[in-house]
């Protein structure tokens, strides 16, 4: 029996993958090497790590309006997150989620989906439905 | 959402493919925040720089670009945040041919969509500032601040795609900054400081916007002394935006929307406040400190200089003349390079070996293949928001005063 978390209706489309958390936050400007798909700031958690194909689970969005567009142009060039889940998103990347048709959510009615959801975890996202699923835990 | 008339002939595609993809996406991100309506903006601020765009943004927007007249212009003022790059400055800077025809191109498209190109994240200083209570789409997160915070005007931060969205349907969902009911403070800092200066003030910024760290968090801040200057805002909010995603903050006595502290949390008692002190200030400056290190770049940007800042770099810098192996960068808007040039602060500035770029704000400007292509790494700067960006594109970043970037670009090591 797989773990369900609820959370509020987001955005794009179903999708599954392995997760990638951290208590950390999230802006495609400031935090990514765009050109290699690795968290690229020293003094990020993920430092050094590809988010490319990853769900990436982080706390919230940081500055950088540039996101916006940014995530779409990741999509096109084949080096992007496969989904992005925060406990709670800014507007940029609701905006920048929409642009690039990739699967956002926040909002968890549990709490924080960074102490929930653990690096490695299989995930369901199911924007329509407000539902992520953990498949391999119960 | 509930859409009038309008925007449902608008979603039906009666008023052409561009108008039809914006409200279809202006719908999405409204759906997701629980919009209940539309509302209409009185203009509309992209950012839109060809490093975020990337070639298949460019392509993007020229294929808006091509659509008949009526179908693709803008529908209500929509105005322009800084570029990838300046064409009278590029090659200096060793930006390649390639950015700067990806550059003409964008600049083309957005010509064809009847966009004003300002090139500025300073708008509110120099194109046409809000009024209390008009609603917005502003792109830029500094410009959002301030123009939220300072001139009680109402926008979200806006993405490029939802800000050309807003310009071509002339409305924006109504969530977040656009409702009373999030503008009301949420947080409080008790400031036992005085900034001296614009530096001071953005790592002021810097501080407020780490403890808050959320788009949805207001601050309040009590205990400043005089009311600051338009400038020293522009600093502490920017920062504050770049290291918190804040987009409001209150300043009892000061701010339009807090005249006192009651005010500023709608009648409900103020949090406990969380002093900020000379302390915490200079460990904000000792994280970025290097002295003695070489300096390979100073940058006076992000947000764009006012007059009143070229006037002062161009003091400071009267008579000297910058070191061998250091280059000292100055970006402003359009409009005070014009200003500059005729009032001879440019000439002042270039003559001390510096280089005034316009319509650019540099960490929008290939930040990593100028740094790759001029061997820089340590920067310094008076911009908190800068050194908060610019480590994630490989430079180390130093905080100091206008004055002391100066004198270390003289000297050519960080003093």
């Amino acid at each position: 029996m797989a773990i369900v978390l609820k959370c509020h209706r987001g955005i794009g489309p179903t999708v599954t993958g392995e997760a990638l958390v951290a208590a950390d936050n999230f802006s495609a400007r400031y935090d990514l090497d765009r050109s290699k798909g690795i968290f690229s700031r020293a003094s990020h958690r993920l430092f050094g790590e590809s988010y490319h194909d990853k769900i990436l689970v982080l706390v919230t969005a940081k500055g950088g309006v540039a996101s916006a567009w940014m995530l779409r142009e990741m999509k096109q060039r084949g080096l992007v997150p496969k989904a992005i889940v925060f406990d709670r998103t800014n507007t940029i990347l609701a905006q920048g989620a929409a642009f690039a048709e990739l699967a956002l959510v926040d909002r968890f009615e549990a709490g924080d989906p960074t102490t929930l959801i653990r690096s490695g975890d299989e995930l369901l996202i199911e924007p329509d439905r407000g539902l992520v699923t953990i498949l391999n835990r119960s | 959402m509930q859409l009038n008339d309008e925007e449902q002939a608008m979603l039906a595609g009666a008023l052409g493919p561009a108008r039809q993809w914006a409200i279809k996406h202006q719908l999405a991100v409204g759906n997701f925040f629980d919009a209940a309506d539309f509302v209409r903006v009185g203009q509309a601020h992209i950012m839109a720089d060809t490093e975020s765009l990337g070639a298949s943004g460019v392509a993007w927007l020229e294929a808006l670009a091509a659509l008949p007249a009526e179908q693709r212009r803008v529908s209500i003022p929509t105005i322009t945040d800084p570029r990838g790059l300046d064409f009278a400055s590029y090659r200096r800077l060793k930006q390649t041919e390639a950015m700067a025809e990806l550059e003409a191109r964008t600049i083309r498209a957005f010509e064809a969509l009847g966009v004003l190109l300002t090139n500025t994240c300073i708008n509110y200083q120099t194109i046409l500032p809000p009024v209390r209570g008009e609603h917005m789409a502003f792109g830029d997160t500094g410009v959002v601040i301030y123009c939220n915070s300072v001139l009680g005007a109402r926008s979200n931060f806006e993405g490029g795609p939802s800000a050309l969205a807003a310009a071509l349907t002339g409305r924006t969902p109504r969530y977040g900054y656009h409702l009373d009911l999030n503008r009301t403070g949420s947080r409080h800092f008790a400031i036992h400081y005085r900034p001296r200066d614009l530096a001071d003030w953005g790592a002021l910024g810097g501080i407020v916007g780490r403890a808050s760290n959320s788009y949805w968090q207001v601050p309040v801040l009590t205990g400043l002394a005089a009311p600051p200057s338009s400038d020293e805002l522009k600093h502490f909010g920017a920062a504050l935006a770049s290291f918190g995603s804040v987009a409001l903050y209150h300043i009892p006595g000061v701010t339009p929307e807090a005249a006192s502290l009651e005010a500023a949390f709608a009648g409900r008692p103020p949090p406990a406040a969380l002093p900020i002190g000379d302390e915490d200030v200079a460990a904000f400056y000792a994280a970025y400190a290097a002295a003695g290190d070489k300096v390979d770049v100073v940058v006076f940007a992000a947000p764009q200089l006012s007059l009143m800042e070229m006037r002062q770099v161009a003091d400071l810098l009267a008579g000297r003349r910058i070191g061998a192996d250091t280059t000292l960068l100055v970006a402003t808007s359009p409009e005070i390079k014009f200003a500059a040039d005729r009032m001879g602060l440019t000439q002042t500035i270039e003559q001390a070996g510096g280089i005034v770029a316009a319509g650019v704000c540099f960490y929008q400007s290939y930040a990593r293949e100028m740094a790759e292509a001029n061997g820089w790494q340590r920067l310094m700067t008076n911009s908190a928001k800068l050194v908060n960006i610019i480590a994630g594109y490989g430079y180390r970043p130093t905080l100091a005063s206008m004055e002391r970037c100066i004198d270390s670009a003289v000297a050519g090591r960080v003093l």
